[in-house]
């Protein structure tokens, strides 16, 4: 049951780091790296780290993916 | 092309090191070391039940200052670098509607959030969770507020505050245990009480309320330093 | 299952790398950077993995039991630094990409020729 969760936790997370790394659009690639994080921080809980998994999941997916869309933001608000 | 040729071939040199380090892991069976040395004594000297939370405060609690002070350099960097020249004045867009959706439900959301940060750092000796998760957790609340009135300004003088006293209280928490205890951020200068109740693990909840409001802070103001002024001018 | 986990983090390790070297936005740059930290954060987690036993929270206080019954703590104290220290990395990379956009209207790394000789 663990491994069949663990196969696809990892197929979503590399899937989600080629998308960040190679997709065409910024926004997309962002959401895709907070994916990764996401997965990353089940992967945690499932390693018995639940105090790892609690930072992962509000620290590196949610206020790092917002971060990153507020920096886009000021960008494209820069470019017109 | 060269050049991609050579960046596959330094990834496979690293992939050809991790595969050594794969198969001469064939996971472990016991504790070593120094987890050991926690696990058997861990609960007994400091009295909290979660032990990483008694390791990030009182084994390592100087590791934890310092974790403190560079993500208040990281705020501080932030904030010098973004910072407008006197005469700059960039052009502001309209600012878009925010739906009624979203501010009314940030209205009866965001207290409850912030009581759910709370809620993880005072129990963090206790459950999964401590000081830099409740932080977070209160700074996803400021978000909350930001998203439903971007042009709202989180006032950089409460913010500061909140920041330096939690800060100063910290430091002083620290150097009442070399008076009263065993050495710098030994928790023990309070009864440890009775193991696995609110009030137990010597000062580890004190600690953990200071090093909550401080993250909380220190990321509120990240977030808003970062998304300020950019819909509106600067004043 | 924590082999699988292990090799996903070695993975995420390379392709995040691959990021950093080959891409040519600087944002890109940066989000190559994060997905290297999540790849590192569970290999240094999953080395602290010990087979069948559960989070390092105890019920109450007896050494031995302690000793066979708990993963060990202390990589998971390492990781939960490395995370909010990885943050406030981030966003400090970001604000400086930020600040060369403004100053050159571009992204492109190979506009960025002030120190090159």
């Amino acid at each position: 049951m663990f491994i069949a969760i663990a196969i696809i936790l990892a197929i979503v997370s590399i899937a989600g780091a080629i998308m960040a790394i190679h997709h065409k659009k910024l926004s997309v690639a962002i959401i895709a790296s907070g994916l990764v994080s996401l997965t990353a921080s089940v992967m945690f809980l499932l390693l018995a780290a639940p105090d790892v998994a609690l930072t992962e999941a509000s620290i590196g997916s949610g206020l790092t993916t917002i971060i990153f869309f507020y920096a886009l933001n000021k960008i494209r608000n820069n470019h017109d | 092309m060269i050049k991609k040729l050579l960046i596959v071939g330094l990834l496979t040199g690293l992939a050809f090191m991790f595969y050594g380090l794969l198969i001469s892991y064939n996971g472990n069976e016991t504790l070593t070391g120094l987890g050991s040395y926690y696990a058997q004594n861990g609960a007994r000297e400091v009295g909290a039940a979660n032990l990483v939370s008694a390791i990030v405060v009182t084994y390592r609690g100087l590791d934890t200052l310092g974790e403190v002070t560079i993500l208040f350099l990281a705020a501080a960097i932030i904030g010098f670098v973004l910072k407008l020249k006197k005469d700059e004045v960039v052009e502001a867009r309209p600012v878009r509607e925010t739906s009624e959706l979203l501010t009314s439900a940030s209205q009866v959301i965001v207290p409850v959030i912030f009581l759910v940060g709370v809620y993880i750092f005072i129990n963090g000796h206790l459950t999964p969770g401590g000081g830099f998760q409740g932080g977070a957790v209160i700074a996803s609340g400021v978000l909350l507020m930001l998203l439903a009135n971007p042009t709202m300004h989180i006032s950089h003088n409460i913010v500061a505050t909140i920041e330096s006293i939690s800060g100063i209280a910290f430091v002083a928490i620290g150097i009442l245990g070399i008076v009263l205890a065993g050495g710098f951020l030994d928790n023990r200068l309070l009864p440890l009480g009775e193991f696995g109740t609110l009030l137990s693990a010597g000062a580890i909840p004190l600690i953990y309320i200071f090093i909550g409001l401080k993250v909380g802070a220190e990321l509120s103001n990240i977030i808003g330093t970062i998304s300020y002024n950019q819909n509106e001018k600067p004043n | 299952m924590e082999y699988i986990i292990l090799i996903s983090g070695f993975l995420l390790v390379l392709i995040g790398l691959w990021g950093i070297l080959s891409q040519k936005n600087l944002i890109k740059i940066i989000l190559g950077f994060t997905v290297f930290n999540t790849g590192i954060n569970i290999v240094m987690v999953t080395v602290g993995y010990v087979k069948g036993k559960t989070a390092p929270i105890l019920d109450v206080i007896s050494p031995e039991e302690a000793l066979t019954s708990i993963v060990d703590p202390v990589p998971q104290a390492l990781v939960l630094t490395a995370i909010v220290i990885g943050l406030g990395v981030t966003a400090l990379m970001l604000v400086y990409a930020l600040k060369l956009y403004q100053d050159k209207k571009t992204l492109d790394i190979n506009n960025f020729k002030d120190l090159k000789w």
